[in-house]
Parts: structure tokens; C-alpha cells; sequence
């Protein structure tokens, strides 16, 4: 902590969080996004949720696949080691190295094409083994870097800048997770800062893949008139299933709510998650309620957002692999290399 | 009183073959004749004569021709043989033509309802009432296929003279643990042996006699060869998918970690994912290894070809795996469990761009097990993929050899800096080559300190780490990364060189072939000519291939594939040398022989 009675005056010690240090200690390389895009909002509030829950950078790993989203690792936790893997491999290279340091805290970036389209396999394989890390999806329906393609998550009917119109399904990746088994699936929207950053809160504290799904409009190619990607388009339809709050573990807060107006979520490593209900009456803990209502809302039209599912008892797939209590990347030689009277053994019962 | 020897020759005398033939066991696959075979080779092997035994079999669960050959060599020779000596011919789908295969003389063992014996009067012929053995043996009918194949063995070992008591060896051995089935396979093989003796006539040359030449050797496939060497290694990720011939390699180190590397709280130092394909399982190897961990995966040749992009980036960003490739046959799906040599080139420089890649090509079981542990420190040492290009013969195949070797070296974990160095040095640049060598120094995830972190990308990099689209920046990383390449040249295994003074014929050979080779340079003596033999062991090149094309009028560069891959690759290297290099070339599946080579050379040195 920094004393600041040595300080000079009229220079004021900047604020710290728990771990003692400054939002600034969080940031990353200067976005080389276009101005506006809503990746570099959902960058911020990363940055924001980091620095409120005290994680050390240097325990994070941030993954990445490739593409406009996929860029943006760099541009937050400079402390922390990153990974920009091939496109839409990134959830084989976290598996990987989920194995390899299980001590690591894996924040992962992918886009709607990284995901939904070239990696949906894996995917739909690192849901289904339960990798605990944070899988962020920054959707905005189109193909940036190759200038404006529709991608598998615009909706049906939607309109590229050209006037053409998309004729196929959307894929919905909250409910392919939950679909899947996944145990936090969320969705949000770059332009609701409040509520993103309590979701990836929460989804740090989680014990398994936490998928956030959220709506990042793309101001160059998807912003405009018949986009359902556009700011204006989810301002319009945003419908909140809940008022979100986040209650670290490590804080001491005691909020009296009216009896029955908020449901709260025990995490796995004692923090909590309040919902403040709004006009649904939603349980995110009903996985057949959370599949039908995504379905209805999209029948509908409606952009809901907030904790869609959430299931704390699910083990995680370095519960499951019965691994060391150490990191396996640094166990020592005699760790590792079963003595000579192993071999000894072994090649008897070759003879 | 006669000598053994004495009593030896008096046997060859009366033409009496000892020792030195090989039997071929024809059936159908999944009828279970995989532990009669093993238990008739071990039996051999417990004998104290040199034994192989391959397996030749089909892409397919159950109901398809399958052949397994023994090869029994008093000298030790254990490549392919092409003659087949001794036909068990108990596949009706085959049979005629398993008969019509066999030279004059061959001798034929047979169900005695297949008629074998109007096909070829040529033949010496055993006719065998299996089917009645068989239901004399138990009355369960669907055990009845099972016994079958062991009342074989009984007929043989009664034909060939190998000894009661070690066919019961080699069953205890085969089915351990499981008294009931080792009781129904003695039974099986006595009453087989029984009614040869009370039915069957030796009219043939074919005989086993006690040697001492396996005392203290092992038998093992490659691919269990290679589990066990990845195992003292120190692998810690272990990430695949099943892919014929190569399954078996993961599968037997997963029961090998099993036993051996769970710590006595119940609790894993490893972790062993078969993945949901092999673009994931290279991606989960690499992920692993920039984690830190000793990382491996395992594929045969339509994985390495889904693992390109990886390895590419693998290699661009510098990050370690072991790769091992149990090669079979392609293009495409090619034949699964056929041999060949074929993925050489398209692995060396595997993925788009400028690669080259560190390859190691073990000749035995015993380099598979060996190299195992080399590759892993090379690749931490060179933070490269480094891959193992083994194959269905060597993998998936029973070969006699020395045991191994427990690791003499500590692990080479290659140039990694911790927070304590990171201090100490008070500068970090991820990709400078700050020895001179062309390799960088590395931190790994999780480091405690502020200069640790970098950011990997498989898009243009600085020194730094940072994304760049400078030209110098490019042209600089790549320099360094060929620069990298060349330091590899003294730290791969050098080539294995079998000289033969004054010799002007050179042959070239690398893995799998290393038997029929060696086997070939003593037909190749017999035929008045002799070569000097050099086997290589890993690209790039070391500065002894050189040497020995030098000193060679002419280098035949012996291999498994059509394109002279080999050939190619050392002519690029070699390039004043193009005109002396031949080609022999083996590509139709089977593991490579003795005479296809002896015989390729001496027309061309005619």
C-alpha cells in the first residue's frame, strides 16, 4: 500500500482494489479497433470485473481464436500471458492448458464465426467436458476482418449493409450450451456495461465453462437499418430477465431486500449472485424452463438478456481428471519419472 | 555318445531343416487366433530361437482373411520373409489360394473337409479333423472357434517338436490371471498334439531345436515401446484420438500411467483426453505444452494431415509437443493397416508457409522407446513440435529385442526463465535470440513477475512478442527460426553406420526397414558384393550423411513409398551428390524383405 502521508500534496494515491493494485495494472495494449465497436466496451468491463474481484494478473491465461474479437486479448491484462490460438481451435488450446496449470484462471475471447461456425465442434466439446474458464462470445453477426459476411449467429431475415438478406436459421449458442450441459450461461450486450460486468463476475467465480454470450454491435458492418445486431436495434429489444448484482466472497455486504423480490445463487467459491426480478418471473436454475423461454424470445423477437442457466453442482473436468494438487507443467523429474525398479518390472513381464 | 553338433549334422543330413523357416497362420479376423499365434511365437522365443511375428490384417471388426507369419531364424534375422514354409491354411475363404501361394515343398496344414489336398499335390499335406477336436474338447459351441485355434498350436508343436512344456508357459503367460481359460487352452493344444501323434506322419524337414540365443530379451510391439518410453520421459498431457495403427500407443500408456504414475493419495500426474479429433488433439498438446507441461499426442497419416495448421503454428510461435506418427498407408484413407514410409516429406514440412520440422525415425523398438525420451527434450530444448515417424510394422508388430534402458539423462527442459531469473536479468524479449542459437528464451503462464507475460500469436511477431507486418520484423523471425533449425543438426541422434571396408555400393535406410537391410548386406555378400550400410535417424541431416554419400560410388537410398522421398530430400541437401543417389523402392503394403532389396540392387549393379 501506498503511504500517502509521503505523497505530494494535491496528487492523490490512485485507487486500489484488494490485492492492492490499480485499475491500471489491468489494461492492456491500446485497441486497434474501429471506433465505437462494442469489443472494446466488453474489453473495459473485462478490465473493470478483473480489477473488482482482485484477480492477479499474472494467474490469468486469456485465450483467443481469430478475428475482430479474437484480437482483443491483447488489449486487456498486459501482466497476464495470452494466446491467440488458430480459428476456432482456441477451446483445445485452453483444454490443453487447463491441464497442463490448473492453477491458471482462463478468460477466453472468441467471436460469433471463431465459435458458432468454423469451431462449433470444439465448442460443443469444451462445453461438454467442462473446462473451467470464462468463454466470451463477442456477437455481432458478421465476419469483420473479411469485411462484412453474415456469420451463423444473425438472425434469419437479417440485412447486410448490401441489402441482402439472410435466409437461414440462426444458431443460438445460450441455448446449444445449455443444451450441451454447460452449468453458467448468460447473455448480455456491449451497451449495458451494469449488468456485463456482473456476469463476468459471476462467471469467474464459476467451477466449469461459463459461457457469455454477448450481443457486440459492429459498427462498420452491422450497425445499420435491418441489422439485428446494431446498437439501436438491442437498446430497442434488450429485455433484462433480471436486475443482476455480484457479492465477491470476499466481501462483507448485507443488503435487505423486500422478501421474495430477489433470488440469490451460492458460487462455488462463496460469493453470490443476486437477481432482483423484474417483470419474468425467471428461475435460471430450470434448465427446461431456460431452453423454452430462449426459444419463445427468439420466436418472438425478444433480446433477452441476463443468467439464463446456472447450475453450481456440476464437476469440472480438472475435478474429474483426479489431477496433482500441483500444476502438472512444473511437477520435478522424480514426479514424473517412475524409478528404475518400474522398468525393471516391466521389462520381467516383457520376457 | 553324439555330439549335439554332431547330431545336427547328421540331422541336416537327412534333410532335416532346423530352425530357419516361417510358418503362416491363416484365419478370420475376430475369431480370436491373435493369442493362439502369440502363444505358438512365444513358445519358440522360450525355446531360445530368434522369432518375429507379424500380423497382416484387415480394416475390419470381423469375418475378413487375416494372416499372421512366424519367422523362425537360427541367425537371427527377423525382417519379413516372403517364402512361406508352413501354411496353417484355416480360413475356407482363403484356402485355395493360401495353397496355390505355397512353393513346391511347402508343407499345409488344414482342415481336412476343405480338400486342400486336390488343389496341390506339391504340397506336403496334413488334414486335420479340427471341427471334430474341437467339439471333443468342450461341448459350449460358441468356444468351439476359440479352441480350434488352439488345437493348431497342439498340431504344430507336435509337427514342428516344440517342447509340451512350453506351449503351457506361453499359456499361463497369455491368458494370466484367468485359470479357466488356461485350463480350456491346455486342453485345447494337448488334444491337438495328441491326435497328430497318433494320426500324423512327419513327412516333412521343418524342426525346432533349443538355442540360447533370446536369454534376457523381451518381446514388445512399437507402440507399447513407445508408451513406456513417453512414460520415463516425464509426459505429463497426453491428448489423442483413435486412429488405426496408432491407438494402441495411447491406450497401452494410458495403462502404463495407470499403474505407474498415480501418487499414493489416489491422485494423477498426468492427464491422458482422448479428444474429439486430431485437429483438437494437437490443439490440446500445444495449449499443454505453452503451459509448460510435457505434452504428446499420437496419429497415423489423415491425422498429421488435420494437424497442419496447428503444427504450423506450433512451429511459427515456437511452442513445444511430441508428435508421433504410426504410419500407414495413404494417399487418403488409403489402407489402414497396411505399412509404409510415405508421410516422410509431407510431415517435414507440414502446414502452409516455410516449415521444416524436427523428425525422428526409431529403426526398432528399442529407438521407439529411446527417441520417445530424446524428442521430448528436443522439442522443450527447440520449443518446437517435434515428431516420431514410426510405423504399422514397427507399431503394431511383436519384436524380439534387449530390454531397455533406464534413462541415463535428467530432462532437458530447454531454456524457460522463472520469476527469480526474470529479476535477476531485469529484461524479457520472448523471441530474441539472445545465445547466439537461434533459441529464444521462454516464460511460462502462472510466472510471478512483471515482465513474464507475452502474448503468442500465430500472426507476424517482433523480438518482443508484439504484432507486427514489418518486413525486417518478418524476415528477422524467420532467419532465426531456420537459424534455430540448423543448431538442431548436433543435437538430433546421428546416423547409425554399419561399414564395410572398401566398399563401393552405399545403401541408405531408416526405420522399419533397418532388418531386411541387414538381413540384405549378407545375401548382398553372398552375391560377391559389398556395401556399407548407413541408417538415418532424424532430419535435418548431420554432417555424417555427407560423409558417406561422399565415400560411395553409388548410394542406393532404400524405402517405403513410391516417390523416393527420401532420395528427394537428400538430394535437396546434397545437391553435387544428385547422380549417385539410387532409389530401391517398397511400397505395397507389406513390410519390406530381404530379397526385394538384395535383389533390386544387384540388378542395377549388374
Amino acid at each position: 500500500m501506498v503511504d500517502s502521508a509521503t505523497k505530494p500534496q494535491g496528487a492523490p494515491a490512485p485507487k486500489t482494489n484488494r490485492i492492492g493494485l490499480t485499475l491500471a495494472d489491468y489494461k492492456g495494449s491500446p485497441s486497434t479497433l474501429c471506433d465505437g465497436c462494442g469489443h472494446d466496451a466488453i474489453t473495459s468491463q473485462i478490465i473493470k470485473a478483473c480489477y473488482d474481484v482482485g484477480i492477479n494478473p499474472h494467474q490469468v491465461a486469456k485465450l483467443s481464436g481469430i478475428g475482430c474479437s479474437s484480437k482483443t486479448p491483447a488489449y486487456f491484462l498486459s501482466r497476464a500471458h495470452g494466446f491467440n490460438a488458430v480459428h476456432g481451435r482456441m477451446p483445445s488450446v485452453a483444454t490443453g492448458a487447463s491441464m497442463a496449470n490448473k492453477q491458471l484462471h482462463l478468460l477466453a475471447v472468441s467471436g460469433d464465426g471463431d465459435t458458432a461456425s468454423i469451431g462449433l465442434g470444439q465448442f460443443c466439446h469444451i462445453v461438454r467436458r467442462n473446462i473451467p474458464m470464462v468463454y466470451i462470445v463477442e456477437n455481432n453477426g458478421v465476419y469483420g476482418l473479411t469485411k462484412g459476411q453474415f456469420s451463423a449467429t444473425a438472425e434469419k431475415g437479417a440485412k447486410l449493409k448490401s441489402g441482402v438478406q439472410n435466409e437461414l436459421q440462426s444458431i443460438d449458442l445460450c441455448s446449444l450450451a445449455i443444451e450441451l450441459g454447460c452449468g453458467f450461461v448468460g447473455r448480455s450486450f456491449a451497451g449495458d456495461p451494469k449488468q456485463l460486468v456482473a456476469l463476468l463476475k459471476a462467471a469467474m467465480s464459476h467451477n466449469g465453462t461459463a459461457v457469455l454470450d454477448v450481443i457486440s454491435p459492429c459498427v462498420t458492418f452491422n450497425n445499420h437499418e435491418g441489422s439485428t445486431k446494431s446498437y439501436k436495434y438491442a437498446k430497442e429489444h434488450e429485455t433484462p430477465l433480471h436486475e443482476l448484482g455480484f457479492v465477491g466472497f470476499y466481501e462483507q455486504i448485507t443488503v435487505d431486500y423486500e422478501p421474495g423480490s430477489v433470488q440469490e445463487v451460492a458460487m462455488h467459491d462463496g460469493s453470490k449472485i443476486t437477481l432482483k426480478k423484474t417483470d419474468h418471473d425467471y428461475d435460471p436454475k430450470d434448465r427446461g424452463k431456460a431452453i423454452s423461454t430462449i426459444a419463445r424470445a427468439n420466436e418472438e423477437k425478444q433480446f433477452l438478456t441476463g443468467l439464463l442457466y446456472v447450475d453450481e453442482s456440476k464437476s469440472s473436468f480438472t475435478d474429474v481428471m483426479h489431477l496433482v494438487d500441483a500444476p502438472l507443467a512444473t511437477l520435478p523429474q522424480d514426479k514424473v519419472r517412475p524409478p528404475k525398479s518400474a522398468l525393471d518390472e516391466i521389462m520381467k513381464s516383457l520376457m | 555318445m553324439k555330439t549335439l553338433e554332431a547330431d545336427s549334422a547328421q540331422k541336416l543330413e537327412q534333410g532335416r531343416v532346423i530352425n530357419d523357416f516361417s510358418i503362416q497362420v491363416a484365419t478370420v479376423n475376430g475369431s480370436g487366433s491373435q493369442s493362439s499365434n502369440t502363444v505358438l511365437m512365444r513358445s519358440i522365443f522360450q525355446m531360445g530361437i530368434p522369432v518375429s511375428g507379424k500380423n497382416l490384417f484387415p480394416s475390419n471388426i470381423a469375418g475378413l482373411p487375416t494372416w499372421f507369419t512366424i519367422r523362425v531364424n537360427k541367425d537371427g534375422w527377423i525382417a519379413r520373409k516372403k517364402e512361406i514354409d508352413i501354411l496353417v491354411a484355416m480360413n475356407p475363404q482363403t484356402a485355395v489360394e493360401d495353397v496355390k501361394s505355397l512353393r513346391p515343398g511347402a508343407v499345409c496344414v488344414s482342415p481336412v473337409e476343405l480338400n486342400l489336398d486336390k488343389v496341390r499335390s506339391d504340397v506336403r499335406h496334413y488334414l486335420v479333423p479340427f471341427a471334430q477336436l474341437a467339439s471333443e474338447t468342450t461341448e459350449n459351441i460358441k468356444l468351439r472357434k476359440l479352441v480350434t485355434n488352439m488345437i493348431y498350436v497342439g498340431v504344430v508343436a507336435e509337427l514342428l517338436e516344440i517342447d509340451q512344456k512350453e506351449i503351457d508357459v506361453a499359456i499361463a503367460k497369455q491368458f494370466e490371471g484367468k485359470s479357466k481359460a488356461i485350463e480350456l487352452n491346455l486342453t485345447a493344444s494337448n488334444k491337438g498334439r495328441q491326435w497328430a501323434k497318433e494320426n500324423l506322419k512327419k513327412e516333412d524337414p521343418f524342426y525346432v531345436e533349443k538355442m540360447d540365443k533370446t536369454a534376457g530379451k523381451i518381446i514388445i510391439d512399437g507402440n507399447s515401446a513407445a508408451a513406456l518410453g513417453c512414460m520415463f520421459a516425464g509426459v505429463t498431457v497426453v491428448t489423442w484420438y483413435p486412429i488405426t495403427p496408432s491407438s494402441s500407443l495411447c491406450e497401452s500408456l494410458s495403462d502404463y500411467m495407470h499403474e505407474y504414475r498415480i501418487e499414493e493419495d489416489g491422485k494423477a500426474t498426468y492427464a491422458i483426453i482422448q479428444a474429439e479429433d486430431e485437429i483438437a488433439a494437437i490443439g490440446m498438446a500445444l495449449g499443454a505444452g505453452w503451459a509448460g507441461a510435457r505434452s504428446m499426442t499420437s496419429t497415423s497419416g489423415p491425422g498429421i494431415s488435420l494437424m497442419g495448421e496447428f503444427t504450423g503454428l506450433g512451429y511459427f510461435a515456437e511452442i513445444p509437443t511430441v508428435i508421433f506418427d504410426v504410419q500407414r498407408v495413404g494417399p487418403s484413407t488409403g489402407m489402414p493397416t497396411r505399412t509404409h514410409q510415405a508421410d516422410l516429406m509431407s510431415t517435414y514440412q507440414l502446414s502452409h508457409g516455410d516449415t521444416k520440422h524436427i523428425l525422428l525415425l526409431p529403426g526398432s523398438v528399442e529407438e521407439c522407446y529411446s527417441m520417445a525420451s530424446a524428442a521430448f527434450d528436443l522439442a522443450e530444448r527447440f520449443q518446437t513440435p517435434v515428431f516420431v515417424l514410426s510405423d504399422l510394422d514397427l507399431g503394431m508388430n511383436n519384436w524380439m529385442s534387449e530390454p531397455f534402458k533406464y534413462p541415463e539423462q535428467p530432462m532437458d527442459r530447454g531454456k524457460v526463465l522463472d520469476a527469480a531469473e526474470l529479476e535477476r536479468l531485469g529484461k524479457f524479449e520472448r523471441y530474441r535470440d539472445v545465445d547466439g542459437d537461434g533459441i529464444p528464451y521462454r516464460t511460462l503462464p502462472g510466472t510471478d513477475h512483471p515482465l513474464a507475460a507475452y502474448f503468442t500469436r500465430g500472426s507476424g511477431h517482433n523480438e518482443k512478442a508484439a504484432y507486427t507486418e514489418r518486413p525486417e520484423d518478418y524476415v528477422n523471425l524467420m532467419n532465426r527460426l531456420d537459424k534455430k533449425y540448423q543448431t538442431a543438426r548436433k543435437y538430433v541422434p546421428k546416423p547409425e553406420l554399419h561399414e564395410s571396408k572398401n566398399a563401393k555400393v552405399g545403401i541408405i535406410a531408416f526405420g522399419s526397414s533397418h532388418p531386411a537391410i541387414m538381413e540384405s548386406l549378407d545375401q548382398l555378400k553372398a552375391s560377391n558384393l559389398q556395401a556399407s550400410y548407413l541408417r538415418l535417424k532424424a532430419l535435418p541431416f548431420t554432417e555424417e550423411l555427407r560423409k558417406f554419400v561422399d565415400q560411395h560410388e553409388h548410394v542406393y537410398v532404400v524405402e517405403q513409398n513410391r516417390d523416393a522421398q527420401m532420395r528427394d530430400l537428400i538430394r535437396l541437401e546434397l545437391p553435387e551428390f544428385s547422380m549417385k543417389l539410387r532409389s530401391v523402392r517398397h511400397f505395397d503394403g507389406l513390410p519390406l524383405d530381404a530379397r526385394t532389396v538384395t535383389d533390386a540392387i544387384l540388378e542395377q549393379e549388374r
